[in-house]
């Protein structure tokens, strides 16, 4: 192999400290299975939105309210929620360790983002759960 | 980081060992490596859609009406254009991640890379091309024919 694409120096006199734990790796089997739930998760939601009976010129509030009437679709939305936000964050996380070129930009970047993660989550959760179908305003 | 380095570099690796070695040892400028950027740019674009899409969903908790007037922009020509490019972009990332994903954990994944990618993308075209077209039919139809 060239060494174009020798990426790691295994004999190189400074080698990081060794991995103390296991997080990199369960981040890795995460991406995976997350992803092959998503496939199903995001590709059927967006079928439904988009294409069937009339796409997304069918969708308001009464809409959303006949879904959510039922806690298959309720489960479907929570589970895409958190697996969605999960595997993206974590690509995220992923994307800022490889550009970011400063630790303290590094840093600030990650709590933006682990910030907006978890106000997404909880948004969401809560949405989907205190829904009301006969809300006035 | 190291996860996709090393998905690539084994996939090269493996093309090497093979009888054919047009592609060089060169990953810079191989479609390895394009379809790894186009990868890395739908799924950041997801994300952030994402991000928008639980807002304007949690405005059924504010009023119907909140909620309906938003939605009105989805149904907009533009807008309409720009949920085929986010389909696009989710079906190629979806398509695309499946393959990292045999290229992983099936045998004969690395050395099928490249075929696996052509497929890939000729799946992409194949839905693409109705799914557009269902997508866009009722604007194109309202714009230029005048109603339905
Ligand atoms: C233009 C394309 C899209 C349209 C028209 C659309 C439409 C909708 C609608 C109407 C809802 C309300 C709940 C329901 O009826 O089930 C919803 C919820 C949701 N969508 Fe989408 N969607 C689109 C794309 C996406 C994509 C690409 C993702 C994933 C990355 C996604 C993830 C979600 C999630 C997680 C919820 C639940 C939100 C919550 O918990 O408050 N959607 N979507
Ligand atoms: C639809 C099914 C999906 C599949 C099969 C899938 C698959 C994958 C896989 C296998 C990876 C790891 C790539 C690697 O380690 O080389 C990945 C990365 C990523 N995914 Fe997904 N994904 C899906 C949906 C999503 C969604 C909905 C989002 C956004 C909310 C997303 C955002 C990302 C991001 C940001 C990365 C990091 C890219 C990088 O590091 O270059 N993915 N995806």
């Amino acid at each position: 192999m060239s060494e174009s694409l020798t990426l790691d120096k295994p004999r190189s006199p400074r080698r990081p400290a060794a991995r103390r734990n296991n997080f990199e790796l369960y981040s890795w089997a995460f991406m995976r299975i997350s992803g092959l739930a998503l496939v199903i998760l995001v590709l059927g939601h967006l079928f439904i939105m988009n294409i069937l009976d009339g796409g997304v010129h069918r969708i308001n509030f009464a809409f959303v309210a006949g879904r959510w009437a039922s806690p298959f679709w309720q489960f479907w939305d929570l589970a895409m929620l958190w697996l969605a936000q999960l595997h993206g964050g974590n690509g995220l996380r992923t994307i800022i360790d490889d550009y970011a070129r400063k630790d303290t930009t590094r840093f600030w970047l990650k709590m933006l983002l682990y910030a907006s993660m978890a106000v997404i989550l909880v948004l969401g959760t809560l949405v989907i759960f205190t829904f009301d179908p006969n809300i006035t305003a | 980081m190291s996860t996709t380095a090393s998905t690539a570099a084994e996939a090269g690796a493996s093309d090497r060992a093979g009888a054919s070695r047009r592609s060089g040892t060169f990953y810079r400028g191989d479609p390895g490596m394009w379809s790894w950027v186009a990868h890395r740019v739908t799924g950041v674009l997801t994300f952030f859609f994402l991000f928008v899409h639980v807002l304007d969903t949690a405005l059924v908790r504010v009023s119907p009406n909140a909620y309906d007037e938003v939605i009105e922009t989805y149904k907009t020509p533009f807008v309409n254009l720009l949920e085929v490019g986010l389909v696009g972009a989710v079906l190629y990332h979806a398509l695309n991640g499946l393959r990292v994903i045999l290229v992983d954990f099936w045998e004969k994944g690395p050395q099928y890379q490249r075929p696996m990618l052509w497929t890939t993308l000729g799946i992409w075209v194949l839905v693409m091309i109705p799914g557009t077209y269902f997508m866009l039919a009722r604007t194109v139809s309202e714009m230029f024919g005048g109603g339905h």
